[in-house]
């Protein structure tokens, strides 16, 4: 006679259950069966049937049972009063639901329990100690009262428990009880259970569980301690929970994981895993493997993970984060020029050559893209048109960092470009925005153009580029900036460029070998002092040191280092 | 959104189901084998029309991922497809000649039949070029996807329509019956989507890949829209509104994640450009039955006939789902 005896509960698969009971009660172990009252009889009757040759199975009476309530305590311990009474020999009762398998053959499990003949395995730990509580009561499900359904009425459940808790109310516990909480599925020794069951006290524990919300996970956990000599507090069924506290399924392709498995049994199983239940169900499973239990949680953590977090920067049919949430508007860091290509021409190439990676001219043109090279067509096959980008000029850039990443994306960028991007940039703790303001003195300067045309100009960049300012700088703009006046780049312009570089290239960076094309800027302080003059004040550019009388001494020309 | 603005898609989802009501006596019975209909059975339905040439593989697509059976309505087709689905034995086929346009192209038809014969199934509604991709499908039929789906009190999954394109010209590819024809339209365009909000149905609204950056790129808000939900546990009191872009009740249409996370989702690949391409859309400017004046259609016509070639060096080749998964395309959410 055996030792071990099985309490299954069920409510649907009830062909898969029968395998499971035949499984287990031809390997000896007794077995009693607990189906929902929901279920049709018709349907039980031929689960009845298919058993009926099975001398040492049995049915409980039946209850309807609805997750998280006392329902399923009910039924669990009319099936295991059941079994213990109609099993004189059992020693251990291992509660298993419809859906689980053994992982290893049931004998091994009876020769381990054999080895500890006295010991309860019981996931229980205290109120404190779990962090994996659905809607984050742990504590409060042995204080609170709950009258309302959390499947069927989470607005009332809600409400009510958000009242409970201003007003204060509490729930007394009964004496010498101190709450535990762990999985539904343990196995206990005879002596612990029939303790529970005999308790003199039992009506009032009952009474106090029956209103504690989810009591299959606390009932038992917190009894158990009252009685047993030695508890082990794991759970000998695998049981993987995702975010909402709904439990993962088993696949036919998680039959490796499965074999790699601690554990002896495992729920839940697709019904229809036909590779599963056969090899787990087979008269003789494969040769023992070597056990990697770690390999189970890094599959269902990394789901976790994916589900509450997602990869960042990913834009897609089921990730799609509202405009207030700034981590992960972006795949990765990236880096705006502003304003240093209309200071050197040939910027974009130089900067190419420094950091070794492709540099993009202005993403943001107002005609076309001005990607790497001249490309017209680039990763992702995100094209150069400059219409398609405009249409949602944020996802435009998104889907650019998206497809890029693991290259440092740098562009340039500037007053006469589309500003649409910006606000969006400003907001992304991912954008390193390098600001040399008044820069377009510079080609206005150089382009002999008729004055009055160029102060109008001058005027409309200076205010798209102040508004620019004001979004970088707003109090909760997440870009990391830094801006400089034209005068104050052109004080020290190579210790600036050095910065940049370093910034994209990283700390291994090499110093700047070469320096950049510099064009000659004799006159450009005569020139903004024009501006001035006549009325428009380009004080973004700065205040730039006074020339000598037409003497070719400017500032930049007096620093060796720059080359003409 | 408030009282007033709630109270407004309910009636417009009631008048959609009067509709459908109304429209499914356009509908004449060629085959009715839903009787064998099982409990647990996945339902695919679809409205076509002069497909004959792609069913047999579509048919025998849709069985190995575990759809139990077929609703087709034929819209007059003439190249004897209506005879084949008949002899299959999980179609049930109705007939209709009357406009596809008038019928909200095909919704009104199709909303009628899955309020009286999909109401509690698991339901795909798809067109007839269009292959639903989802996490694991090479390991798991549909019936597990549902299975888990319903486990997580998720109710509809989300997918993007993958338009699927042939190396060199379009026309030059030839398609026989039977034939996978993503051996040869296996491009696609793997970055280059704009995603916005829907506010009022609070759906996404997805557009691009190369039709958008062909057809489309002097006019980029008219390029088709490639969101959908195709797969929903279907309820007799849903409708769809357009295509199966989006639905109401309105929740349905919540299949993504707004915080950051990823929900489960899936990618339909869109075998639209084979070799009948030019010569279906050409037919269909004619037929003026499609959505906004066929003017899709026009585009391609045009564009076919200026820049036939879909491919850059950038296209990506299928391989299979996992690849979709890791481009970002699609995402297994949480189901491990």
């Amino acid at each position: 006679m055996s030792t071990l005896g099985f309490a299954i509960l069920c409510h649907t698969a009830l062909g898969r259950v029968a395998q499971l009971a035949r499984h287990l009660a031809e390997r000896d172990c007794p077995v009693v069966i607990h189906v929902d009252a929901k279920v049709p009889d018709r349907e039980v009757a031929a689960l009845k049937a298919t058993l009926a040759e099975n001398w040492n199975v049995r049915f409980s009476p039946r209850f309807r049972c609805d997750w998280g309530t006392w329902s399923l305590v009910a039924a669990t311990n009319a099936a295991t009063t059941l079994l213990l009474r109609e099993f004189a020999n059992v020693r251990h009762v291992y509660l298993a639901s419809g859906s689980c398998l053994p992982l290893k053959p049931v004998e091994e499990l009876r020769a381990f329990l054999d080895a500890h003949p006295r010991r309860d395995f019981i996931e229980s730990v205290t109120t404190e100690e779990v962090d994996w509580t659905v809607g984050g009561l742990a504590e409060e499900r042995f204080h609170l009262r709950f009258p309302f359904s959390w499947k069927s009425q989470r607005g009332l459940f809600d409400r009510s428990v958000e009242i409970q808790r201003r007003l204060g109310l509490r729930r007394r516990l009964p004496e010498g009880i101190e709450p535990h909480l762990g999985s539904q599925w343990w196995c206990l020794t005879r002596q612990t259970l029939s303790a529970i069951q005999q308790d003199p006290r039992r009506a009032e524990f009952d009474r106090y569980f029956r209103h504690v919300w989810i009591p299959d996970e606390s009932y038992y956990q917190t009894l158990a301690r009252r009685y047993a000599t030695d508890v082990e507090s794991r759970s000998l069924t695998l049981s993987k929970f995702d975010h909402q506290g709904k439990p993962h399924v088993f696949y036919d392709d998680h039959l490796a994981l499965l074999q790699r498995s601690d554990c002896w049994f495992a729920r839940k199983f697709w019904p229809r895993a036909d590779r599963l239940y056969d090899t787990f169900l087979a008269a003789s499973p494969g040769p023992p493997r070597p056990a990697q239990p770690s390999r189970i949680d890094q599959v269902f953590d990394r789901a976790r993970e994916r589900r509450v977090r997602g990869r960042a920067g990913l834009y897609m049919s089921g990730r799609f984060p509202s405009p207030q949430i700034e981590a992960g508007r972006t795949a990765a860091p990236y880096t705006v020029c502003h304003g240093f290509d209309a200071v050197f021409p040939g910027f974009t190439d130089w900067l190419s050559r420094q950091t070794g990676l492709p540099v993009h001219g202005h993403l943001f043109a107002p005609d076309a893209v001005e990607f790497a090279d001249g490309a017209t067509v680039v990763e992702g096959n995100l094209t150069d048109s400059a219409v398609l980008r405009d249409y949602n000029p944020e996802r435009f850039l998104t889907n650019l960092v998206w497809a890029t990443r693991g290259r440092h994306l740098v562009f340039q960028h500037g007053p006469s470009d589309r500003q649409s991007a910006v606000p969006f940039m400003a907001y992304d703790p991912h954008a390193a925005a390098w600001i040399v303001t008044g820069a377009w003195a510079v080609p206005l300067f150089h382009s002999n153009r008729d004055f009055a045309d160029i102060r109008r100009e001058a005027a409309i960049l200076q205010r798209i580029e102040s508004q620019m300012l004001d979004q970088v700088r707003a109090p909760f703009a997440r870009a990391t900036t830094q801006i400089w006046t034209l005068a104050e780049f052109l004080a020290h312009p190579m210790e600036h460029l050095q910065r940049v570089v370093d910034q994209i290239a990283g700390p291994a960076a090499p110093r700047v070998a070469e320096v950049p094309r510099m064009p000659d800027l004799t006159g450009l302080q005569k020139f903004v002092q024009n501006l001035k003059n006549q009325g428009m004040n380009p004080f973004l550019v700065g205040e730039l040191p006074e020339e000598g009388d037409g003497r070719a001494d400017t500032p930049a020309r007096t620093r060796p280092y720059l080359v003409q | 959104m408030g009282a007033i603005e709630r109270y407004g898609l309910r009636l417009e989802r009631k008048r959609y189901l009067v509709r459908a009501w109304r429209k499914a006596r356009e509908l004449e019975l060629v085959v009715d084998r839903t009787f064998t209909i099982r409990e647990d059975d996945v339902i695919c339905a679809l409205v076509l029309r002069d497909e004959k040439l792609r069913l047999p593989f579509l048919l025998e697509y849709y069985r190995k991922l575990g759809v139990g059976h077929f609703l087709i309505v034929d819209n007059g087709s003439t190249d004897g497809g209506r005879e084949f689905l008949a002899d299959q034995p999980d179609c049930s086929v109705w007939l209709t000649e009357t406009s596809y346009k008038r019928a909200r192209f095909g919704m009104d038809w199709i909303n009628g039949l899955l309020g009286r014969y999909g109401h509690g199934h698991w339901c795909l509604t798809i067109d007839a070029d269009e292959f639903l991709v989802y996490p694991f499908c090479d390991t798991r039929p549909l019936p597990a996807l549902t299975y888990w789906l319903e486990n997580a009190s998720v109710r509809a999954l989300g997918t993007m329509v993958l338009d699927m394109y042939p190396r060199g010209p379009v026309g030059e590819t030839r398609y026989s019956a039977g034939e996978n024809p993503f051996a040869t339209a296996s491009w696609f365009d793997s970055g280059n989507y704009t995603i916005s909000r829907n506010w009022k149905y609070g759906n996404l609204w997805i557009q691009g890949g190369p039709r958008a950056r062909t057809f489309f790129a002097d006019a980029p808000a008219e390029a088709p829209a490639l969101n959908k939900i195709p797969l929903v546990k279907w309820h007799k009191r849903y409708a769809y509104v357009s295509s199966t872009h989006m639905l109401l009740p309105r929740g349905l249409n919540l299949v993504f994640d707004e915080s950051g996370g990823e929900k489960a989702s899936g990618v339909l690949m869109h075998a639209k450009f084979l070799g009948q391409f030019r010569s279906k859309a050409e037919e269909e400017i004619l037929r003026r039955e499609h959505y906004a004046g066929s003017r899709e259609y026009e585009a391609y016509a045009r564009g076919i006939g200026e820049s036939p070639d879909l491919w850059t060096r950038f296209s990506e080749r299928y391989r299979d789902w996992r690849q979709l998964e890791i481009l970002g395309l699609m995402s297994k959410g949480n189901w491990a």
